[in-house]
């Protein structure tokens, strides 16, 4: 009953937040002429504002803003293997779009690594996944810190570990395409999953006996959520804590039924990236990487969430 | 209607059998309970006639499909009680489909039926054992079972939630023609309810027959390598009979 109220209640703080956001900066733009720049390509508006200020919200802080909105989770195993392709691109000064490319080819080829170690015999149980996940992780993490290694500290290190850190601020709308076609390909398709996501979450054996196919559902529902997280890697460097802090935070409010879960997450965590992207650029002369404030947020609130959670007894 | 035939089950990289030349068969609507001592592989043998193990030998036959009522252990997630009761609907729900409004409606009158219809947005966490033993045989019902197996499903049960599972279980046999098939280590509750009874001994010994020869005082005691005794009254016109271990 309470998610009927908040459901309105957290579109309307996102939609404030990513208002914020757009105003939000060190060059500073009012509201009503941020509206009126971006309402002026379908009403009539004869409002007069700045070249500059059409430039920022248009070019920069919307893609940045729709970007943040879309960015979200983090699987063990795949951002990494997204982290290796994109730095190695880096490295390899391939330029922006082979960065993109190179995060997500790499990240789809992390979860194979996940499936060849995890499968056995044509069954997954979700501690192999898991251990599976972690080796993966381990395992691209240390080839990342090999390619620090041996990055040129004048040219490619900064801008490696830069990007590693996590940053909207190269934010485009060719990003943001990649962002949405993703989110068509994969997200939907993961939220139309909900009710055997539910069933899976009963346990293995039970949702075998249920009459659901848990190797494919599993895999389905892997696939998905891979594709999304090298699509925001991608486009966005490492940000974590998200995936981990949100999904939980969400079943606070909503309850384990993932027919909210999901919809609530994607809420919850666009208005979480926009207020972190917001005090990233806002806070200080020099831009924050998003994945320390994530960590900085998030440590300590999953920390909480873990302590009431397990309270509960979930 | 159920029928096992020499089923026989060993784990992969270990050559000792759990159960070997395994049989039983039930008809419609009759309750079968599995009866044996802790460890003896009656488990084993339920999800394995389920086909949640895979054979090593022997065969099972069955008219529809199977409804599963796991070992009452704690719940994991606390979805509520009419969440966990549509989930028994997932072979029939297509990969990326929602419950319909037919199978709400099938949730909400097994729900009914089974007196939880007061708890349906109860999370399950918050209720009591007896509760949430009839939360999971709602969810095996609402898939349209006709045979029901179901793992101690009155075990960790205090005496009167006991007694309102087994009567549960009678009812469903009876009036909707549930085959039953039930694991127990209590031979009372197979006294309470069953009609046929299949006692395993050890990994290829086993007995199967009516409920009446199988629970012989005689045939107890040799299952349980304990002197086991029973006492035989009539109430309310009906004859009764009480078993228990002879603690000496």
């Amino acid at each position: 009953m309470m998610g009927l109220f908040l459901w309105p209640a957290l579109a309307a703080g996102v939609m404030g937040l990513a208002l914020a956001s757009l105003c939000a900066g060190r060059y500073d733009v009012p509201i009503n002429r941020m509206i009126a720049i971006l309402a002026h390509h379908v009403l009539p508006i004869n409002d007069r504002w700045e070249p500059i200020e059409q430039r920022i919200v248009e070019l920069i802080r919307l893609p940045r803003t729709v970007e943040a909105m879309l960015v979200g989770p983090q699987i063990v195993g795949v951002s990494s293997g997204s982290a290796l392709g994109g730095a190695t691109a880096i490295f390899l000064s391939l330029g922006n779009i082979a960065v993109v490319g190179s995060a997500f080819l790499a990240g789809m080829a992390a979860i194979v690594c996940v499936y060849l170690i995890a499968a056995t015999r044509n069954r997954t149980s979700t501690l192999m996944l898991v251990l599976a996940g972690a080796i993966v992780g381990a395992f691209y993490a240390s080839l990342v810190s090999l390619v620090i290694f041996f990055a040129n500290p004048d040219d490619s290190l900064p801008a490696i570990v830069y990007w590693l850190m996590g940053s909207f601020a190269t934010a485009s709308f060719a990003k943001v395409e990649i962002l949405f076609i993703s989110v068509l390909v994969a997200g939907v398709p993961l939220l139309a999953l909900h009710f055997r996501i539910n069933v899976l979450a009963l346990g293995d054996e039970e949702a075998r006996a249920l009459g659901v196919r848990v190797e494919r559902t599993r895999w389905l529902a892997l696939t998905a959520v891979s594709i999304l997280v090298a699509a925001c890697v991608s486009v966005s460097g490492v940000i974590g804590w998200v995936g981990l802090v949100i999904p939980h935070f969400t079943r606070m409010l909503f309850g384990p039924n993932h027919r909210l879960v999901l919809p609530g997450s994607l809420l919850i965590g666009s208005g979480h990236m926009l207020l972190i992207d917001t005090i990233a650029r806002t806070v200080s002369a020099l831009e924050i990487p998003l994945g320390i404030l994530t960590a900085i947020v998030g440590a300590p609130v999953f920390g909480l969430v873990l302590r009431r959670t397990k309270a509960r007894g979930w | 209607m159920i029928r096992v035939e020499g089923l026989g089950f060993k784990y992969r990289h270990d050559n000792s059998w759990i159960f070997r030349n395994c049989s039983l068969e039930a008809q419609t609507g009759e309750v079968v309970a599995i009866l044996g001592p802790n460890g003896c592989g009656k488990t084993t043998l339920l999800k394995t006639a389920l086909g949640l193990y895979r054979p090593r030998e022997g065969s099972v036959r069955s008219e529809g499909t199977f409804g599963y009522v796991p070992q009452n252990t704690e719940a994991s997630l606390p979805f509520c009680v009419r969440d966990q009761v549509v989930m028994g609907r997932a072979r029939h729900i297509k990969m990326f489909a929602s419950p319909t409004r037919n199978d709400y409606h099938k949730s909400d009158t097994w729900l009914e039926r089974l007196g939880l219809k007061q708890l349906a947005d109860r999370p399950v966490t918050e209720l009591s054992g007896g509760q949430r033993q009839l939360v999971l045989i709602a969810r095996a019902l609402v898939s349209d079972c006709r045979v029901m197996v179901l793992d101690e499903p009155a075990s960790a049960l205090d005496f009167r939630n006991r007694q309102t599972i087994l009567k549960t279980l009678a009812h469903l046999a009876r009036s909707h023609g549930i085959t039953i098939l039930f694991s127990t280590h209590m031979p009372q509750q197979a006294q309470f309810i069953a009609d046929k009874v299949l006692v395993l001994r050890n990994a290829d010994r086993h007995v199967f027959g009516p409920a009446s020869r199988i629970l012989s005082d005689k045939n107890l005691t040799t299952l349980y390598d304990i002197d086991m005794r029973s006492i035989k009254f009539e109430h309310d016109g009906s004859k009764n009979r009480v078993i228990f271990p002879f603690y000496q």
